[in-house]
């Protein structure tokens, strides 16, 4: 991507950001939220969110790799087990990159 | 005190207990928009022009794979469409104010004074009709510093990290520690599964636009299994 490019697609994602923080905001004397659009909005974030974990992991060559020898896959799953129980972002970074270290080392 | 000094430090004071949280994300993405290529000036930039973590850190991903810039800027809009509900929860309070405030006041709302604010909305205590947003102002320029102070510390030691660290599996651990506490119920779990399955069976789609794709099936999921637990 040209530097160009890459400079205009940093203003455009910060002004579709802004522009969906107003939203409402503005359009609220014009419009109420439709009640599906509402309903379907609480699902955002686990929906976005294991769209961005799960191909990281899972396809982290490339290809769907499910064996042992997926390093970034293994290392995923010790962390997610970290997060769940302790929900602590650095403990969990911590652990997730210290066992990838480890293992591309060791194998 | 005023009252809007007093709402504007009761701000400051609520989401303070926050930053240690917060400050990692920045520094993970500041840290890696330098390792993705970008100059220190275009990783400020995105974090100051978006200012939201995860999309900041799925554009960075997208810019690594050489995705289109209009797939990046549709990925975004989807991470973020969390933010119009945000905006529509938040409207009713902001009608007073005019222009002036509605718009910087959009630009500084993001997921932790969202809460904090809708919050102090509901305890209504004296004068927070009036002046609350004095409080929500208060939490988001605090937010907004630790950002960007965070994002700078990342792009400052971003330079002097060597490319074989794998730092780039940062990014989906982040994800994971911010997925955990939204799979609340039935109908989230099913989104979370759903999105993550798509969106890998999706990843070879032309265009990189398994993010989205999964993404939208997974709230479709979402609607689905709350819609069928109505009926019951």
């Amino acid at each position: 991507m040209s530097d160009t490019t890459l400079w205009l697609t940093i203003i455009g994602a910060g002004l579709c950001t802004w522009l969906l923080r107003l939203s409402f905001i503005e359009l609220w004397q014009w419009m109420s939220v439709p009640p599906l659009l509402n309903r379907a909005l609480r699902y955002v974030p686990p929906a976005v969110l294991a769209a961005l974990v799960v191909p990281a992991l899972v396809r982290s060559g490339g290809a769907i790799d499910i064996s042992p020898d997926n390093l970034r896959l293994m290392s995923g799953i010790v962390a997610a087990t970290v997060a769940w129980f302790s929900r602590n972002v650095l403990l969990t970074l911590a652990v997730g990159m210290g066992m990838l270290w480890l293992l591309e080392s060791v194998i | 005190m005023s009252p809007r000094r007093e709402q504007f430090s009761a701000g400051v004071a609520a989401v303070a207990p926050m930053l240690p949280g917060v400050a990692p994300f920045g520094v993970i993405a500041g840290l890696t928009a330098v390792g993705t290529g970008l100059s220190s000036a275009q990783a400020m930039a995105m974090s100051v022009a978006i200012f939201a973590g995860a999309s900041q850190l799925a554009t960075l991903q997208l810019v690594a794979d050489g995705a289109m810039p209009a797939i990046i800027l549709l990925t975004v809009f989807t991470i973020n469409l969390r933010f119009s509900m945000y905006s529509a929860s938040l409207a009713p309070h902001f009608q007073h104010l005019g222009r002036r405030w509605r718009l910087p006041l959009a630009y500084v709302l993001v997921d932790q004074n969202y809460a904090l604010g809708i919050r102090h909305y509901r305890q209504g205590k004296s004068g927070t009709a009036e002046f609350g947003h004095w409080f929500f102002l208060g939490a988001g320029i605090t937010l907004w510093l630790t950002w960007q102070a965070a994002t700078a510390i990342g792009v400052f030691m971003g330079a002097s990290v060597p490319r074989d660290w794998s730092l780039d599996f940062a990014i989906p651990l982040v994800f994971m520690v911010l997925l955990v506490p939204t799979l609340q119920d039935r109908p989230h779990i099913a989104a979370a599964v759903t999105g993550g399955t798509v969106a890998t069976l999706a990843a070879s789609m032309p265009l990189h636009l398994g993010i989205v794709t999964g993404a939208l099936c997974g709230i479709a999921a979402g609607v689905w299994f709350e819609h069928r637990a109505e009926a019951k």
